[in-house]
């Protein structure tokens, strides 16, 4: 859990707080949550509900619903590998066989070390695919190598 | 005497970005400053021929003088042919407003894009920024729709309703607060134009939102930004800062008694957010579940009040249209579609980018001249146009013309201007499959139609590809698709039969291979 500090109840009742003002605040209070922790804690659940006088199953819905949130801590690096059509056309499915056959990465199939490769349907580079973001920053013309050297790099 | 500093352009694009640009734009300073040399460098936006991204340009007296695609290790050598006063290089393309690409196009949303330092109000106003904006405040708010129905504007998300008259409905709405919601969740393959608009020129969304909400009376306005485009992210959020700390939106527009204050908030990974109704839903900070229509969000939208739901690059056409007027605007396009698309080229292409251009160009120019054929230099095969909900069109079907009832009549569909250019080793029965699992993936759940209609349409694909009575699955796939199409509460469900349709009445002959492999899921 590399650059993410442990879940702590009160900081995140204080990030819940300062975001409360807002209209319909869920999504920013749950995107607040994990830039702080990395992830949603099951323990937000509470917290968000009471202070947007939701049901929890409100929260839990939200948090269930959408792909980006996440209720685990996750490894140190995440890379979102996009499989869209664009990147289809350029070879993005023979990165994810060469990924699971020579550097024994499975694409969706939870962590490769402190690595988290995932898929990802569009991330707009289509002219400039197979394109991946690894943490937040954007990389094109990808291979199955420079990404698993990407996943090694995330062990530090 | 010092003489002023030479002004270099290295973009901030993402695109650009993600084949190295950050590495030139550190490598242009460290040798300019070896040699002493006095350089501005401006991060600009991407001039949209991204397979010449890095694109570096340097400021002449003659023009701007591009090289490209510069890699950091290149800039040295660069500096050694003298390229900071437009040096011959092998990498030296010329003027970069003489070359094909640009000439041939008509950019009137994207005028300023990778020509102006992003961020910079002043440079933005020097290039005819927010003028219209001003003409809007100086005209009523039913002079305003009324100039936005004369122009032709059709919503550019896809639907292609016309802007205007959603802009009456929620002018004529009597509410106590009403909003205005930029739909920029632009998750189709193959589109990347309102990435690169934001990156490259933000404060133009923001001053057609600004229009907006001073034509229809509204006070409060969001940008739904996907998140899977964390720098057009930024960049919008400081362009935001800077438009209220210059009183150009928020308290007060201009100066005005108008207040606008506008915020951007970040989806979470669902291509369904692109869908208005599931977009509020999101907006309001529930699971984006579609919400049947009536009643239109034009009346009950956001938090229930009135609210316009627009494109980006809607919004981002209205202010030019306020300050050249209605009529220059119509004066482009063709038929019921005026005015200019920014078409947006991706896939297996050998130059692929951005292109704004009226209304009427077909498909073969665009993929054939101006994208130079596959870049694997294959044979076309396949043509996706409109993201994954858009047909699959064949190498013989390109003489089309971009314009929203001329694909509709050969049942495909312009959607957000995307174009998706595929080879000969695609296999169209696996993209049929895959159009079904998407749909699958990403379906709200709301209607049965998709949510059930997708994951059955797996599993036909997979029995045809797998040689399994042929001819009854594919009978229960096209009475499948009927049902979807037919009984679907929203383009989600209903237009997935689309690719998939598609690609069995022009390549029937992947539906009846011998057997494959499933695949590995």
């Amino acid at each position: 859990m590399a650059g993410y500090p442990a879940w702590d109840q009160d900081s995140a009742r204080t990030i819940i707080a300062g975001l409360a003002h807002l209209e319909g605040a869920t999504l920013p209070m749950l995107h607040a949550l994990q830039d702080e922790f990395g992830y949603v804690d099951p323990q937000a659940v509470p917290l968000i509900a009471e202070a947007l006088n939701l049901s929890r199953a409100e929260v839990h819905g939200a948090i269930s619903f959408y792909h980006d949130f996440k209720t685990a801590p996750q490894p140190a690096r995440l890379v979102k590998l996009c499989r869209a059509e664009a990147c289809q056309s350029l070879g993005c499915e023979k990165v994810v066989a060469e990924l699971a056959a020579e550097h024994g990465i499975v694409v969706d199939g939870g962590p490769s070390g402190d690595a988290l490769v995932e898929t990802v349907y569009c991330l707009g580079n289509c002219a400039l695919g197979p394109s991946a973001l690894v943490d937040g920053e954007l990389i094109g013309r990808v291979d199955a190598a420079r990404i698993a050297g990407l996943c090694q790099h995330g062990r530090a | 005497m010092s003489a002023a500093p030479i002004r270099i352009f290295v973009p901030v694009d993402a695109a650009a970005l993600s084949v190295g640009a950050e590495a030139v734009a550190e490598a242009v300073i460290r040798e300019a400053a070896a040699r002493g040399l006095a350089v501005e460098i401006v991060r600009n936006g991407s001039r949209g021929m991204l397979w010449l991204e890095p694109l570096v340009e340097v400021e002449t007296p003659e023009g701007r003088i591009a090289y490209g695609p510069v890699a950091a290790k290149d800039v040295a050598s660069l500096f050694e042919a003298g390229f900071a006063a437009g040096g011959a290089h092998g990498l030296r393309l010329g003027k970069t407003d003489e070359l094909t690409w640009m000439k041939r196009q008509q950019r009137l949303t994207f005028e300023r894009v990778g020509i102006i330092d992003p961020l910079s109000i002043a440079d933005y106003r020097a290039h005819g920024g927010f003028a219209g904006l001003e003409k809007a405040l100086s005209l009523t708010g039913n002079e305003i729709v009324q100039t936005i129905k004369a122009s032709g504007l059709r919503g550019r998300g896809g639907a292609g309703f016309p802007t205007g008259i959603k802009w009456q409905t929620v002018l004529d709405a009597k509410a106590e607060q009403k909003y205005i919601v930029c739909n920029a969740d632009e998750g189709d393959s193959g589109t990347f134009a309102d990435r690169m608009l934001f990156e490259g020129d933000p404060y133009l969304t923001i001053e057609g939102m600004a229009i907006a909400a001073v034509a229809v009376g509204a006070t409060r306005g969001y940008i739904y930004l996907r998140s899977e485009y964390p720098h057009a992210h930024r960049t919008l959020q400081r362009a935001i800062l800077k438009a209220e700390a210059a009183g150009l939106i928020g308290a007060s527009v201009m100066g005005t008694e108008h207040a606008f204050h506008l915020q951007v908030r970040l989806g979470a990974g669902a291509y369904i957010c692109g869908e208005e109704t599931s977009l509020l839903e999101s907006l309001e900070g529930k699971r984006a579940i579609v919400r049947a229509k009536p009643p239109l969000p034009a009346l009950q939208g956001l938090f229930g009040k009135p609210t316009i739901v627009n494109n980006v690059l809607s919004f981002a056409a209205v202010p030019w249209i306020l300050d050249h007027g209605a009529q220059a605007y119509a004066d482009y396009g063709m038929g019921r579609s005026r005015g200019t698309l920014p078409v947006q080229l991706g896939g297996n292409v050998r130059r692929g980018g951005l292109i704004e251009l009226a209304f009427g160009i077909s498909l073969r120019e665009i993929i054939e001249e101006m994208g130079g054929g596959t870049l694997s230099g294959r044979p076309i095969r396949a043509v996706q146009v409109g993201g994954p909900l858009g047909a699959y069109l064949t190498a013989e079907q390109l003489d089309v013309q971009m314009d929203y009832e001329a694909l509709a009549a050969m049942r495909a569909m312009l959607g957000h201007g995307g174009i998706v250019v595929f080879d000969d080793t695609v296999d169209m029965a696996r993209q049929a499959r895959f159009a079904f699992a998407f749909c699958a993936k990403e379906s709200c759940g709301k209607c049965t139609p998709c949510r059930i209609g997708a994951t059955r349409g797996v599993e036909v694909m997979d029995r045809i590809i797998a040689g399994t009575e042929r001819p009854k699955n594919i009978a229960v796939l096209r009475d499948l698709a009927k049902l979807m199409t037919d009984a679907s509460l929203c383009a989600m469900g209903g237009l997935t039969p689309m690719p998939v349709m598609s690609a069995l009445n022009h390549f029937p002959e992947d539906f009846d291979r011998p057997p494959l492999p499933l695949a590995a899921e």
